[in-house]
């Protein structure tokens, strides 16, 4: 096969390894919104609040450290301990669920009843509120990410040499996908597989499904919104976590982390708002599209495309089928 | 007492009509336009110009222009920061191409050429609204300021890919470029915060402002009636691209002197913009000013006291403002969804009614 075949073949792969990272963001987009129609723009940042709680916990910083060097004219940072990667990631669990019910009890308890657009503009004040906090409470500078579930056994990084070699082997050309790409499938299968068996076959999940269909209807029977709201947030904190440890792990704990999950956005566009395996194959033609697009016609024309491909794709797709790929039907009553 | 419409009676249906119906709103409008126009010049010194005023006035007029398209149309827009962008850039290739016309023209010219560009962005209304239309917006953003850094022609082809402001005169005074007297970039930020205030408050009064203000609050109704939404959701991209255009080239032209579209025109500037209409008050001119104040001198303040009085440092101050301005968006939502333009408004209510308060 011609070398640019193949070349080809890897630059779909590794578009369709980045679209499962785009996907992961927008899973928790469309629970939130399923559940209480509040479209949360904080999401991205949620994963970087996440990814940096987790970081801070595991290398034993102090909260706050540089607000309370600055207050009190002291130097600590550290406490001079390492926790270990499950430990951090249950803890950073519950500081996902504190915030959940932080979010739900100060902001979206207030605005029941109002239009869609302001609880959307309010998500946005989160997210600057969240981005501002994480500054403060672990510094933002850039951090790597590790996670290592027992002795030697880390999240792989790097290429991967059995594959690079093997299609050395047959076609004389060594594809390189990231080790980290393919545990990120593999996380995002497994993700996806909990996320179904949780809202398939346990009371809390069918709860959700209920309030998602009908607010009223689920709260004549006897469901709490509230603590379905808070448990919607809660699993989307969680899920943002899963995205931000493999978006740190790839890339850095960094503020850019939130811009690269703005691109979650067209993911939503392109599959509907409502739909989880929407959310899924979004991400992957985004993913593929536009590392096809910039290997294809980004050299033409100067490069960098993938900054507004994903959005440029969306925004024409949207014109012809306004409610995207499996949303449902926009009905509008007056 | 002094603030009511109480004796003042009109005796035109212009009179009954004028924007500030009570004499005291008048007098008051006056003679805030004559220490605006006829005192400050003569008193503004290097530091309130280039760290609050300017800024302010560049930022009022660019939340008015979102406010036309947002508070008024009811047409959520991410992509301001890329029409600024539109602005500034027109008005380099203007002023470097036609060094000999007037700058002020050149920053009108930009205005009118963003709100060509806006119109463009703004077909996709027709058939998506709410937050699709915001997202779609983002697309505007990021196509935008990515054209300008990419496309060597529109800055002209120069090195650092950045555009700088060569110097232009109005009345033989130096207006861009290095040797702006304080004074000078304050009259010219001044003067088209005036006319787009004016021009956009009249406007919002007319047909046009009553058709966006229908489709803001229910499109189908609105179309019922009669309001053909083609028109009126291009008029207000339109519109509010052209106001959002000038301030672009002033910000560009007049107040920074040179920019470079990621840095100066990112997505952060379209959040700005978006949060001094929310905290200012949507749908109202006083508010895209007071919004645009509070949030420009929110920095300095901070600055004022975090940096120079306590000795902070400055990354610090930064983060602890994101989460100011965080609150403060929930908090208006939450408290006041109408913005610091209903609390004047509460104040004015109580202060015709003072000190009677039946």
């Amino acid at each position: 096969m011609p070398d640019q075949v193949l070349f080809g073949i890897e630059v779909v792969i590794n578009g369709l390894m980045a679209g499962v990272l785009y996907a992961l963001v927008a899973l928790g987009f469309v629970l939130i919104f399923k559940a209480s129609g509040i479209f949360n723009f904080a999401q991205g940042v949620m994963a970087l609040f996440a990814a940096m709680t987790l970081v801070g916990i595991q290398d034993g910083q102090v909260p706050f450290s540089h607000l309370i060097n600055a207050i009190f004219g002291t130097k600590i940072h550290h406490f001079g301990w390492e926790v270990h990667s499950i430990l951090a990631i249950l803890v950073t669990i519950v500081v996902m669920i504190v915030l959940a019910w932080a979010v739900q009890h100060f902001i979206f308890k207030h605005l029941v009843g109002q239009e869609p657009i302001i609880l959307f503009m309010a998500t946005i004040g989160l997210a600057y509120f969240l981005e501002g906090v994480a500054d403060l409470m672990w510094g933002a500078e850039i951090k790597t990410l590790n996670v290592c579930l027992a002795d030697g056994v880390c999240l792989p990084q790097g290429i991967n040499g059995f594959l690079d070699a093997t299609t050395f082997n047959w076609f004389g050309y060594g594809l390189f996908i990231d080790n980290l790409d393919i545990s990120a499938t593999i996380v995002a299968v497994i993700l996806v597989a909990i996320l179904v068996i949780f809202s398939q076959y346990t009371k809390q999940g069918r709860a959700m499904r209920a309030v998602a269909d009908d607010h009223q209807a689920a709260l004549s029977v006897g469901i709490s919104l509230n603590y379905i709201w808070i448990l919607v947030w809660s699993v989307a904190g969680f899920v943002a976590l899963v995205a931000g440890i493999m978006w740190g792990a790839k890339s850095g704990v960094q503020f850019s982390l939130s811009l690269i999950a703005l691109k979650a956005l067209p993911v939503l566009m392109l599959g509907g708002f409502t739909s989880i395996p929407g959310a899924i194959i979004g991400g992957l033609i985004i993913g593929v599209g536009e590392k096809l697009f910039e290997f294809l016609v980004g050299s033409m024309i100067g490069g960098a495309t993938e900054n507004w491909f994903a959005y440029v794709l969306a925004l024409l797709f949207l014109v012809f089928r306004p409610q995207g790929l499996f949303g449902e039907r926009i009905i509008e009553r007056v | 007492m002094f603030y009511r419409e109480a004796g003042d009676f009109k005796i035109s249906y212009v009179a009954d009509n004028q924007t500030f119906p009570i004499a005291f709103d008048r007098y008051r409008y006056y003679a805030i336009l004559v220490v605006g126009f006829l005192v400050l010049p003569f008193w503004v010194d290097d530091y309130l110009v280039n760290a609050i005023l300017a800024p302010f006035f560049i930022y009022a007029i660019a939340a008015i222009g979102l406010n036309i398209l947002t508070g008024y149309c009811g047409q959520v827009s991410l992509g301001t920061g890329g029409f600024m962008a539109v602005g500034a850039y027109s008005c380099y290739k203007l002023m470097t191409g036609f060094p000999d016309v007037s700058i002020v023209l050149h920053i009108i010219l930009a205005g009118g050429i963003t709100a060509v560009v806006g119109t463009v962005f703004g077909l996709p209304s027709l058939r998506i609204k709410g937050f699709y239309l915001a997202v779609a917006t983002l697309a505007a953003q990021f196509f935008l300021v990515w054209l300008f850094n990419r496309v060597s022609w529109f800055y002209n082809y120069s090195a650092s890919g950045q555009i700088n402001a060569p110097e232009r005169t109005v009345f033989n005074v130096p207006v861009t470029g290095p040797n702006v007297e304080p004074w000078a970039m304050y009259l010219i930020c001044l003067f088209f915060a005036f006319f787009s205030a004016v021009i956009a408050r009249n406007l919002t009064r007319g047909t046009l402002g009553r058709t966006w203000m229908a489709i803001r609050d229910m499109d189908i109704a609105a179309e019922i009636i009669g309001v053909n939404p083609l028109r009126a959701k291009l008029t207000a991209f339109a519109i509010s691209s052209f106001f959002v255009g000038i301030s672009g080239a002033l910000f560009f032209a007049v107040y920074l002197g040179a920019a470079e579209a990621g840095d100066s025109f990112g997505i952060q500037k379209s959040f700005i913009v978006l949060f001094m209409i929310i905290i200012g008050g949507l749908g109202s001119i006083f508010g895209s000013f007071a919004g645009a104040a509070l949030l420009v001198v929110l920095p300095v303040f901070l600055k004022l006291i975090g940096v120079d009085l306590f000795g902070w440092p400055t990354d610090l101050v930064a983060h602890i403002q994101l989460v100011i301005v965080g609150l403060l968006i929930i908090l208006f939502l939450v408290l006041e969804p109408h913005g610091l333009a209903q609390l004047w408004r509460i104040a004015k209510e109580k202060l015709r009614l003072w000190p009677f308060p039946h």
